[in-house]
C-alpha cells in the first residue's frame, strides 16, 4: 500500500446538485470518485494524484435503469451487476451483456460502474466497444445545465474527452433499435477471466431486404489512443452485399484504422493479426 | 486532513471508527477491529484474498474505502458460523474435501463460495468457475475447492 | 489392530483454524510500540553508489534508518557461497537490490521515507542473458561469470554420435517464473538489550534463517529465535529468501530498540523476490536402427541472477534430471549456472528439474517424429528398467514400471482414440485439438551425500496431559505437514489421530528436521518421525508401564504414569542413511536419490487458430509414490502442481525491462485463475519404498516437471507447431507458426 494517505481527501455528498456545486467551487482540485474499483488501485500503487476527491455513491439520481419506447436510459453508476441482472438489456443490447460478464470478477462487477469506465477512459476497457456499437449517448451534467455527447465523439487522445472538471457523466442512453442482422463480441484477454483486454471487437450490421448492409458499426479496444470505431472497416461494408469480397475489403481496411503497439500485455504484430481474424470472423455469419 | 466518523456493521455488530475516509476497508477491519480473518494477497483487486460480504453482495476490501462502506452491512469471515463452535456447511466441507492447503485465500473464498449458493442453489459446474473466478488460489488448482462448494449444497 | 489412518483422508489438522479466520499469519500479528520497515532499492542493474540522498522536508530524526555501515563485518547472507551482501554497500548488481532500510512508528511516513530517499547510482556495463554471461565480455561475477558447473559423463558420446543411425538437434528454453504465493513475504523482529534476536516470520526453514542470523550479528544459536507462523504457500519462494528479510529486520529492530513488522507488498515482492531460474538446454541424441538411444549429448544452462544463492543445487537437480526415465549407454551432461545482473534466482517447486524436464521430453518428441517413431514407441523402447544403471551411475534396485503407467495413461485419457478423432476433425476446424504426454521422474530427497550433511533431527514426547507431540522444524505450508506427521505417529503408536498435537516449530523449542523442501517432509522427516515414536513407545513398554495390545487410553495413561514418576518422556529420531547408497561428488555418479516417483502426465489441448490461445481441456496425471499417506492431501499436490505447471507452460510470463521485472502486479503477470483450468484427473500407483515411512516417497515437486512439455507435444500435433519454449503465449505461437 504505497500511498501517502494523508495527502488525500474524500466526501461523499447526498445529492447531484450538491455534488456539482462543491465541483463548481473547486474545479480540477475536485475529482469524482465513483465505484472506486480503479482508482483505489492507482492508490494502492502509489500512483492516485494527491487530491481531494468527491465520492458519487450516494447519489440516487446516478442510479437506475429506465426504458422509454425509444431509449434505454442507465445512470451513470449503473454497476456490471446491474446490467448482467437487467432482462430487457440482455435481450436489446447483448454484446452490453457479454461486456460486463467479461469484466473482471464478481466482486468488480458488483462496484464497477460504467460511468467510471468512461471517465477512466482505458483504451482497454470492455464495454465501450458495445457502447459504440449501440450509438450510445452521454449525458454530463454540471451547475450550467445539462447537454448531451455521442459517445463516438467523446474520447480525442488517450485520456483527453469532452469532459470539464467541473462536469459529471449522469446518464448514458441507448437508443432502441430493431435487432441488428449481425452482432459480434469478442474479448482476447491474457486469461479467461479477471483480464485485461488484449483487444476486444463489436460488430453489428443492418441488413436490408436484398441483404446489403446498413448501419455498420465496427468497435476496438486496446488498438489506439482511445477505444475507436473502424470508420474505414465500415465504409468496406456500408452498402455492400456481405460475401467474400466485401469480407476482405473490410479486413484490409481495418488495418488503416488501428494503431496498435507493444507493451506490457502483447505485441503490435499480435493485435494487429488478431483484430483481422476476429473481424474475419465476426463477418462469417450469414446475413 | 482529519479523520472522520465511519459507522459500520459488521458480523451484526455496530461499531463507529475515526478514520481516514480513503483507509481501506481491509485495514480498518484488520487494524481498528481487529478482525484478521479478511487476508491482504494483493493491493490490486485481482486475488480476492480480501473478499467480504457488504450488504449481501461480494467486495474487494482491498478496493473499497471506508467512506463507501458507511451505514453498510459486512460480513466477514469470522461472523460465518451460524453459532459459537459451530461451523458454516461450506467451511465443514472445505475442511473435509480438502478445499484449503495453505488457507491464505481460504477466507475470500469460502465468502465467494457462500455468496455462490445463495444466488444458485444448484449451480452447474460452469456457475461455480465463474462464481469464484476472483478469488485466486496457488495451492490446490480449484479442483478441491469445486467439489467443496458441490458437497457443501447437499 | 485397529484400522490404519495412514493412507485415510482424516480432516486436516490445521483446516478449522483456517476455515474460520483464526490462523495466524504474519501480518496478523502485532505487538506493542511495533514500527512499520520498509526497504529502499537499487534503480540500477549493476553500478557504483554515488550518494544516498534524504530529501528535505521530512521528519528524519522519527526514522531508523539502517545501510551497509550498520551491518555487522561480513556484510553477508549466509548460504552457499555467501557472496550476498545483506546490504549493498559500495556496488549494485541487480535492480532491486536492497540498499537502505527505514522504519518508522506510521506506515503512511514510512512510505512516503522510502519514497524520498534516492539511490544515486554511477551505470557499469551489465549481462542479461545467458549467451552475453557466458561470453563474458563483461565480466560480473567471478573471474568468467560462471557460479557453477557440472559435468556427467559416460561411455563415449562423440563416438556414439558418429556411428549413430540419427542424430537430432533441438535448444529449448524456460523462462523465469514467479511463485506468487497469496499471501506476500514478511518478518516481525524484535531486539533483546543484549543484541539477542527473535523472528516471526512468514517462512520454510526455520533454521535457515537461524544460521543466517546467528551469522550475521556473530550471536550464539540459543541467542536466536526463529518462529514460523502460519505460512500463505511458499513453493520454495520461502525457501531462503525470508532471510534476508529477517536480516533486514533485524537490524532495524536492533537500532531502534523495537519489534519492526517488515511486510513486503505483492508489487514489491514480485520484482525483488526470488523466481525459477530461466534456462537453455541444448540436445543432440543418437538413435540406432531400432530406435533405441545409443548418445544423448546434454547441455543444460540456468541463469543464475546476480548472486550464488541456490544455483549451485538448482544446477545440480536440473542436471541429474536431464536425461529422464531413460536407459543410454552414451551420455554427457554439461550443466552450468552463470551470473546476470537480475535480481537472483531461486528455489521455485521442482528446482531445476522442471527445466531440463521440458527441454528433454520436448525433445523426445520431436527425435521420434524424425526418426518415424510414434511419441510412445520411441519411449517404450527406452525406458530405464529395474537393475540397469541410470546416466550418474545409479543402479535402479527399486521397480521402475513406466510401460504401466504409460500404458494407464494412454487409456485413461482416451489418447489413441483421440489422435485420430483429431487428426480426421482439426481440417474443418479453426480450433484444432491436440494430444500429448511426458513420461518423467523426480528424485525425492536432497540429491546424494545432502541428506547426510543434513543429519536431520525430529523429537516426538509425550505431555503431562498425555497427549503426544511432534517437534520439528519442518513447516506447514499448506501441503499438509501436521496432518502427515499426526497420521504417522497415530499409527506407530496405535492411539487417536486427534490425540496428537504438531509444536509449533520455533528454533527455540524443536530440532533441526532440514529444510521443508526437496520434496522430502513426508518421505525422510517422516520416516524420522515414525521412528521417534516407536522409541517412545519402546521407553514406556520397556518401563513397564504398557504392553500390547493396549487402547489409546492406557497408552496416555501410561504416559502420564512414566512422566508422574520419572519426569520429562522425550525421544528423538536422527537420519541414517538407508544402506547401500553411495554417492561421489567429485565424479558426480552414484547414487543421487534415495528414491524416484515415476509419471506419465498426458494434456488434451485445443488451439484457437483465430486467436492463438491454448486452452487445457482434460489433463491426466498418473504416478507412482510408493504409499499414498492421504488421499486428499496426496492429490491436492498433484493438482496445485500440475495448476502452476499449466501456468508455467502457458501463461505465466516475467517481461524484463532493464534487468527488472516490469509486469511486477497480478493483474499483468498471469497465474491461471478457475476459468482457465481444465479437470485435472489424478491417480496413484504404489510401489512401496522401503526406507519411507509406510513406503511412501515424496511428491511434492514432481507435478511441476511433466505438464509442460505434455502441452507444447499437444500443441505441435494439435497444430504442427515446433514450439521449443515455454511460457507458450499466444504471441509466441503465432511468431511459430508463421515461421513453421
Amino acid at each position: 500500500m504505497r500511498a501517502y494517505l494523508p495527502a488525500y481527501d474524500l466526501v461523499a455528498p447526498a445529492s447531484l446538485s450538491e455534488a456539482l456545486q462543491l465541483l463548481s467551487a473547486a474545479p480540477g482540485a475536485l475529482r469524482p470518485f465513483a465505484g472506486g474499483t480503479d482508482l483505489m488501485v492507482l492508490l494502492e500503487a502509489g500512483k492516485l494524484p494527491e487530491s481531494k476527491y468527491l465520492g458519487l455513491w450516494r447519489l440516487g439520481e446516478l442510479r437506475g435503469i429506465t426504458e422509454t419506447a425509444a431509449v434505454l436510459s442507465l445512470g451513470a453508476l449503473t454497476t456490471y451487476t446491474d446490467v448482467l441482472r437487467h432482462a430487457t438489456l440482455q435481450r436489446e443490447f447483448p454484446l452490453m451483456y457479454r461486456a460486463a460478464a467479461e469484466t473482471g470478477g464478481i466482486a468488480t462487477q458488483n462496484h464497477g460502474t460504467l460511468g467510471g469506465n468512461i471517465a477512466n477512459a482505458s483504451p482497454a476497457a470492455d464495454t465501450p466497444p458495445a457502447l459504440l456499437v449501440y450509438d450510445a449517448e452521454i449525458e454530463i451534467a454540471s451547475v450550467r445545465g445539462t447537454r448531451r455527447v455521442p459517445y463516438a465523439r467523446f474520447h480525442h487522445g488517450y485520456k483527453k474527452m469532452d469532459l470539464a472538471p467541473d462536469e459529471l457523466i449522469t446518464r448514458i442512453h441507448l437508443p432502441r433499435r430493431p435487432a441488428p442482422a449481425l452482432a459480434y463480441y469478442r474479448k482476447v484477454g491474457t486469461r479467461r477471466a479477471q483480464a485485461i483486454s488484449k483487444v476486444c471487437l463489436a460488430v453489428t450490421a443492418g441488413a436490408d431486404a436484398g441483404r446489403t448492409l446498413r448501419n455498420v458499426r465496427v468497435a476496438i479496444n486496446s488498438v489506439a489512443p482511445a477505444v475507436i470505431r473502424c470508420t474505414r472497416a465500415e465504409a468496406a461494408l456500408e452498402g455492400h452485399a456481405l460475401d467474400a469480397a466485401s469480407r476482405q475489403a473490410a479486413v484490409d481496411a481495418l488495418a488503416a484504422d488501428i494503431a496498435p503497439i507493444d507493451d506490457i500485455r502483447s505485441t503490435a504484430r499480435y493485435r494487429l493479426r488478431v483484430a483481422q481474424q476476429l473481424l474475419a470472423e465476426a463477418l462469417e455469419s450469414r446475413v | 486532513m482529519s479523520a472522520v466518523s465511519v459507522r459500520l456493521i459488521v458480523n451484526g455488530r455496530e461499531s463507529t471508527v475515526q478514520v481516514h475516509p480513503m483507509a481501506r476497508l481491509l485495514d480498518v477491519l484488520r487494524q481498528d477491529l481487529h478482525l484478521t480473518g479478511t487476508k491482504e494477497g494483493c493491493g490490486e483487486g485481482e486475488c480476492g484474498a480480501c473478499t467480504v460480504l457488504v450488504n449481501g453482495e461480494l467486495a474487494n476490501s482491498c478496493l473499497m474505502p471506508v467512506l463507501q462502506a458507511d451505514g453498510a452491512r459486512i460480513t466477514t469471515i469470522e461472523g460465518l458460523a451460524p453459532r459459537a463452535g459451530e461451523l458454516h456447511a461450506v467451511q465443514k466441507a472445505f475442511i473435509e474435501h480438502g478445499g484449503a492447503q495453505c488457507g491464505i485465500c481460504t477466507p475470500g473464498m469460502i465468502l465467494a463460495a457462500v455468496s455462490l449458493l445463495e444466488r444458485h442453489p444448484n449451480p452447474t459446474n460452469e456457475d461455480i468457475r465463474n462464481g469464484l473466478a476472483g478469488n485466486l488460489c496457488r495451492c490446490t488448482g480449484y479442483m478441491r475447492i469445486f467439489e467443496a462448494v458441490v458437497k457443501a449444497r447437499t | 489392530m485397529r484400522a490404519s489412518i495412514v493412507g485415510t483422508a482424516v480432516p486436516r489438522k490445521e483446516g478449522p483454524s483456517k476455515v474460520t479466520g483464526a490462523a495466524q499469519y504474519v501480518d496478523d500479528l502485532t505487538l506493542p510500540g511495533m514500527l512499520h520497515g520498509v526497504t529502499v532499492r537499487s534503480p540500477a542493474a549493476r553500478g557504483r553508489i554515488r550518494n544516498i540522498r534524504f530529501a528535505d522536508g521530512l521528519p528524519w530524526q522519527e526514522f531508523t534508518i539502517v545501510t551497509a555501515r550498520d551491518v555487522p563485518s561480513p556484510n553477508r547472507i549466509a548460504l552457499i557461497l555467501n557472496d550476498q551482501p545483506c546490504l549493498a554497500d559500495d556496488l549494485v548488481n541487480h535492480a532491486e537490490e536492497p540498499v537502505v532500510l527505514l522504519a518508522h512508528p506510521d506506515k503512511h511516513m514510512v512510505e512516503l521515507g522510502r519514497r524520498s530517499v534516492t539511490i544515486e547510482i554511477d551505470p557499469l556495463p551489465s549481462v542479461h542473458t545467458i549467451d552475453d554471461a557466458l561470453l563474458a565480455r563483461t565480466v560480473v561475477w567471478g573471474t568468467d561469470n560462471l557460479i557453477k558447473s557440472y559435468l556427467v559423463s559416460r561411455g563415449d558420446v562423440d563416438a556414439a554420435l558418429r556411428s549413430a543411425h540419427l542424430v537430432v538437434e533441438g535448444e529449448y528454453e524456460t523462462g523465469a517464473q514467479e511463485q506468487l504465493y497469496i499471501e506476500p513475504q514478511g518478518i516481525i523482529a524484535q531486539a533483546g538489550p543484549d543484541g539477542a534476536v527473535t523472528v516471526w516470520g512468514s517462512l520454510q526453514c526455520p533454521y535457515y534463517v537461524h544460521k543466517a542470523l546467528t551469522s550475521l550479528f556473530g550471536l550464539p544459536a540459543e541467542r536466536v529465535r526463529v518462529v514460523q507462523m502460519e505460512t500463505g504457500g511458499g513453493f520454495g519462494g520461502k525457501e531462503e529468501y525470508p532471510s534476508h528479510i529477517a536480516a533486514h529486520a533485524a537490524l532495524l529492530a536492533r537500532k531502534a530498540g523495537r519489534p519492526v513488522k517488515l511486510i513486503y507488498d505483492r508489487a514489491e515482492d514480485m520484482v525483488a523476490t526470488t523466481k525459477r531460474h530461466p534456462s537453455r538446454t541444448r540436445h543432440r541424441t543418437g538413435l540406432d536402427r531400432d530406435g533405441k538411444l545409443v548418445a544423448m549429448d546434454i547441455d543444460f544452462v540456468i541463469d543464475g541472477g546476480a548472486y550464488c544463492t541456490l544455483s549451485p543445487v538448482v544446477l545440480s537437480r536440473g542436471t541429474l534430471h536431464a536425461a529422464g526415465p531413460y536407459f543410454c549407454p552414451h551420455v554427457r551432461i554439461r550443466g552450468r549456472a552463470v551470473a546476470t545482473n537480475t535480481p537472483p534466482h531461486g528455489a521455485f517447486r521442482g528446482f531445476g528439474a522442471p527445466q531440463s524436464l521440458f527441454a528433454l521430453e520436448r525433445h523426445m518428441d520431436v527425435v521420434a517424429r524424425q526418426a518415424g517413431l510414434l511419441p510412445h514407441e520411441l519411449r517404450r523402447r527406452n525406458f530405464i528398467v529395474q537393475g540397469q544403471t541410470s546416466a550418474v551411475g545409479q543402479v535402479m534396485r527399486d521397480p521402475v514400471e513406466m510401460d504401466l503407467l504409460l500404458d494407464r495413461a494412454l487409456a485413461l485419457s482416451d489418447y489413441h482414440a483421440k489422435v485420430a478423432r483429431f487428426q480426421k476433425e482439426n481440417a474443418g476446424h479453426r480450433v484444432k485439438k491436440g494430444i500429448g504426454f511426458a513420461t518423467f521422474m523426480h528424485g525425492a530427497g536432497f540429491t546424494g551425500s545432502g541428506e547426510d550433511l543434513l543429519a536431520s533431527v525430529v523429537e516426538v514426547e509425550a505431555t503431562a496431559a498425555g497427549r503426544v507431540r511432534v517437534l520439528a522444524a519442518s513447516t506447514e505450508i499448506g501441503q499438509g505437514t501436521n496432518t502427515v506427521f499426526s497420521q504417522i505417529i497415530a499409527d506407530a503408536l496405535q492411539i487417536g489421530y486427534e490425540d496428537v498435537d504438531i509444536a509449533q516449530p520455533d528454533t527455540a523449542a524443536v530440532p533441526n528436521s532440514g529444510p521443508t523442501v526437496a520434496s522430502r517432509t513426508a518421505m525422510v522427516v517422516g520416516r524420522l518421525v515414525e521412528r521417534a515414536a516407536l522409541s517412545l513407545k519402546k521407553v514406556i513398554v520397556d518401563a513397564g508401564l504398557l504392553r500390547e495390545p493396549y487402547t489409546p487410553a492406557e497408552f496416555s495413561d501410561a504416559c502420564r504414569k512414566y512422566i508422574s514418576t520419572r519426569g520429562p518422556l522425550r525421544t528423538s529420531a536422527r537420519y541414517e542413511p538407508p544402506p547401500g547408497v553411495r554417492w561421489d561428488d567429485e565424479k558426480y555418479q552414484g547414487d543421487a536419490y534415495g528414491a524416484y516417483a515415476w509419471a506419465v502426465y498426458v494434456a488434451e489441448v485445443s488451439v484457437d487458430t483465430t486467436t492463438f490461445e491454448t486452452r487445457v481441456n482434460d489433463f491426466v496425471a498418473i504416478q507412482e509414490i510408493g504409499k499414498v499417506l492421504h488421499p486428499v492431501l496426496a492429490a491436492g499436490q498433484i493438482e496445485g502442481g500440475v495448476a502452476q505447471a499449466i501456468g508455467f507452460a502457458l501463461y505465466e510470463d516475467v517481461v524484463w525491462r532493464d534487468g527488472r521485472m516490469a509486469n511486477g502486479q497480478m493483474t499483468n503477470y498471469i497465474m491461471p485463475t478457475s476459468m482457465d483450468l481444465p479437470p485435472i484427473r489424478v491417480f496413484f500407483e504404489e510401489r512401496p519404498y522401503a526406507h519411507g515411512p509406510f513406503g511412501a516417497k515424496g511428491i511434492g515437486e514432481l507435478p511441476l516437471d511433466g505438464a509442460a512439455p505434455a502441452i507444447a507435444n499437444a500443441i505441435e500435433q494439435a497444430v504442427g507447431a515446433r514450439v521449443t519454449r515455454v511460457p507458450i503465449t499466444p504471441e509466441v505461437l503465432m511468431e511459430v507458426l508463421e515461421r513453421t
